[in-house]
């Protein structure tokens, strides 16, 4: 893992100082609300509905025990003993005090986090592969050039009052389990024909009113040019993206109206001046940022047999754990859907028992996934059992990743001001309703995703399920979608009809995987059905 | 408070600014005025006859004027570059590094304020217009 150095830290620890400035200017009354209201932002301070809420940046999703254990002690000094893992692999706090904030700016600096750039019109905390440095698939460690991008883009002076907000992805496996399409830009590393390590680059992806899946502007970038090659994007994008529709603003939309290739060409055209300016941080840099992420210590020649006798601990198994690169080790996700949970929350003590865990069985790691769970990403076999009974013995044992119940939900009207319905006790309403493991594996992989208003902080866009809350006439409507996929087949899912209300979406979605179970052939799962047969069947099955 | 900044030793240019139309409509003016959705990248080809570029920011939140300070200074403008506008204190920092040495804010500035801003950070991350080095430097120094 990355550790800060005297110049990371300093930096950080400045930047609180700054925002403690900046919070008694507004509490003084010397800047309006209207100038605070930029500065907070990019300290992940937003006003909700009922109180303001901190986004803490948790850098490519990745956190030590240490950084977890204090997590929970901000939930429990400065929250309501809670915090709440987001899709962007962040942690939010739904109470806080803007009396409070700079106090708890200054714990986080205390374990070197923060919470820069975590909203704002700027490059946000950029987000990565949970299974990173673990899955078997990835060509390298993504992580290095996201901590390359963390630095880069901290503080960027031509890139902080940008058009609209910037969220950046970074994977090196085909299996895409960051979204990597649905971001601003997406960065997958790969191998050309010459064996070297490149970016393919995605740019104007998003969700959003106007969800777009993006496309490749370059296929393989080398590392060498890495930084300076964000720049252009950038800069072309600061330039002329558009200002004066904050609904127009994301760059999906520049790339979009002037097209991929045209985009391309400014970039390339911005780029070939760039790259005479030294931009470009010396290999050496990369490589001591690398140095931190090389593997953990992982004992050689160690069983992979388990003892499956138990049949809960089995279940789990079979829906929780994924293989690891190293012969003996496993991945765990810890999932925080619990039946009649709210999707991505957590109590101080579960979050410091998944530091507890991390400490002692996965070499200090943690990840935070888009999906809104927990990984310990290197778990020796040998220690599974131990484990899954103490997450079973605090309600973190539910074997249902993937599954319908494994909901990502934004916060929706139960906090968010610009909610038009509330999204929790849907995803409550469907978990209750297909509560039944038997049922849920039946129907296999199913991504279900709740948005309460068109923004899509829920994803629902990239759903193979997506509901959508709507305001009809005053009340809370919810329209379905169907055949989205945030994954490396990414697609935009398509609404069904007229909406429904509260229980009426969760009987159609009902009917819906009812339908997909008479349909489907051998092994096939829904989003395959869904794309065999089209949306027809579905349709006639819902409205009949 | 205070209305007007200066980060020069030279003595401050008294031309008034003209617009980019104007001024690429004639040959001799040394004084121009960009607004925030006007390239800069027209200047270049006359960017030595100029003391005073100054760029407008109608909105704290419209950053383009800072791409355009890079760009000016990438090719070599060493005259004044003024922000004028709705330039508050907290992006003055962030303005220095993409080249500007002069401000006329729309509202004017604590001093105070400004030198703890001004000094907060004593390093940075990337390299911009200003000289600094990053810190990716200071490490491999
Ligand atoms: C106070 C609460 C929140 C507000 C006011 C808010 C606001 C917004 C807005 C306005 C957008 C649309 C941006 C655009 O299309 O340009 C958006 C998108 C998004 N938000 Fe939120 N959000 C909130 C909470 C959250 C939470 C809790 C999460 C994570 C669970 C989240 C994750 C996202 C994501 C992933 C997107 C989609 C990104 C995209 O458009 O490409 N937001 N949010
Ligand atoms: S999707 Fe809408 S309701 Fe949900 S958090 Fe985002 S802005 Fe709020």
């Amino acid at each position: 893992m990355y550790k800060y150095d005297q110049y990371d830290q300093a930096i950080v620890d400045a930047r609180v100082e700054e925002f403690r400035d900046q919070v008694q200017r507004r509490l003084a009354g010397e800047i309006s609300e209207d100038q605070f209201k930029p500065l907070r932002l990019m300290n992940g301070l937003y006003l909700q509905l009922h109180a303001y809420m901190l986004r803490v940046a948790i850098p490519y999703g990745t956190l030590d025990s240490r950084q977890m254990r204090m997590l929970a002690h901000i939930a429990r000094k400065y929250d309501k003993d809670y915090g709440h893992f987001t899709t962007r692999q962040n942690l939010q706090y739904n109470w806080i005090k803007l009396e409070d904030a700079a106090d708890i700016l200054a714990d986080l600096a205390s374990v070197e986090m923060h919470a820069i750039q975590t909203s704002g019109n700027c490059i946000r905390n950029i987000s990565s592969d949970q299974f990173a440095g673990a899955a078997a698939d990835e060509v390298t460690d993504p992580r290095p050039w996201a901590e390359l991008l963390r630095q880069w883009s901290t503080f960027h002076p031509e890139f902080s009052y940008l058009p609209r907000k910037f969220k950046i992805a970074v994977i090196a496996a085909e299996e895409d389990r960051a979204a990597v399409k649905l971001h601003d830009i997406g960065l997958q590393i790969h191998r050309n024909d010459a064996g070297e390590l490149g970016f393919r680059v995605f740019v104007g992806g998003g969700m959003g009113r106007t969800p777009m899946v993006a496309p490749v502007i370059r296929e393989f970038l080398p590392t060498a040019d890495f930084v300076s090659y964000m720049e252009a994007c950038l800069r072309v994008y600061n330039r002329y993206g558009r200002r004066d529709n904050i609904y127009k603003a994301r760059i999906k939309i520049l790339v979009h109206e002037i097209g991929a290739e045209e985009y391309a060409r400014q970039v390339e055209e911005e780029w070939a001046h760039v790259k005479t300016l030294g931009l470009d941080p010396p290999a050496g840099e990369f490589e001591r940022i690398a140095a931190h992420f090389a593997p953990p210590a992982f004992e050689g020649g160690l069983s992979d047999d388990l003892d499956r006798t138990d049949p809960d601990f089995a279940l789990w198994l079979d829906q929780n754990v994924k293989a690891h690169k190293q012969p003996g080790y496993a991945i765990v996700n810890i999932s925080l859907k619990p039946v009649s949970g709210i999707p991505g929350d957590a109590s101080s003590a579960q979050i410091d028992l998944m530091a507890d865990l991390a400490e002692r069985y996965s070499f200090d790691e943690l990840r935070v996934t888009h999906a809104q769970n927990i990984v310990l990403p290197h778990v020796k076999k040998a220690d599974l059992y131990t484990i899954w009974q103490q997450l079973e013995a605090n309600g973190l044992a539910t074997p249902n990743l993937d599954l319908i119940s494994d909901i990502i939900a934004c916060p929706g009207l139960d906090y968010c001001s610009l909610a038009n319905a509330r999204s929790i006790p849907v995803a409550q309403k469907i978990a209750d309703r297909f509560a039944g493991l038997d049922r849920q594996r039946d129907l296999g992989e199913l991504k279900l995703k709740i948005s309460g208003c068109i923004n899509a902080c829920g994803h629902h866009h990239a759903g193979h399920i997506g509901i959508l809350g709507v305001d009809r006439k005053g009340t809370e409507n919810y329209q379905l979608l169907l055949g989205g996929s945030g994954a490396e087949d990414a697609s935009l899912g398509r609404i069904t009809g007229p909406g429904f209300d509260e229980d009426g979406v969760v009987d159609a979605i009902e009917r819906t995987v009812e339908k997909y179970r008479e349909l489907r052939t051998e092994g096939e799962r829904f989003l395959d059905t869904y794309r065999r047969v089209g949306m027809d069947p579905f349709k006639e099955a819902i409205y009949g | 408070m205070v209305e007007f900044l200066r980060f020069r030793d030279d003595v401050p240019h008294e031309e008034p600014a003209v617009t980019l139309d104007a001024f690429l409509g004639q040959t001799n003016a040394t004084a121009v005025r960009l607004e925030s959705d006007e390239d800069a990248r027209k200047l270049l080809p006359q960017l030595g006859q100029l003391a005073l570029i100054e760029i407008a920011f109608p909105k704290f939140r419209d950053g383009r004027g800072y791409s355009a300070a890079r760009i000016l200074r990438e090719a070599g403008y060493e005259g004044e570059l003024r922000a004028a506008g709705d330039v508050l204190v907290d992006q003055i920092p962030l303005m220095r590094r993409c080249g500007f040495d002069s401000f006329v804010p729309e509202a004017a500035i604590d001093p105070a304020a400004l030198e703890r801003a001004l000094g907060r950070y004593d390093d940075v991350y990337q390299k911009a217009a200003d000289g600094r080095s990053p810190v990716w430097a200071l490490r491999h120094g």
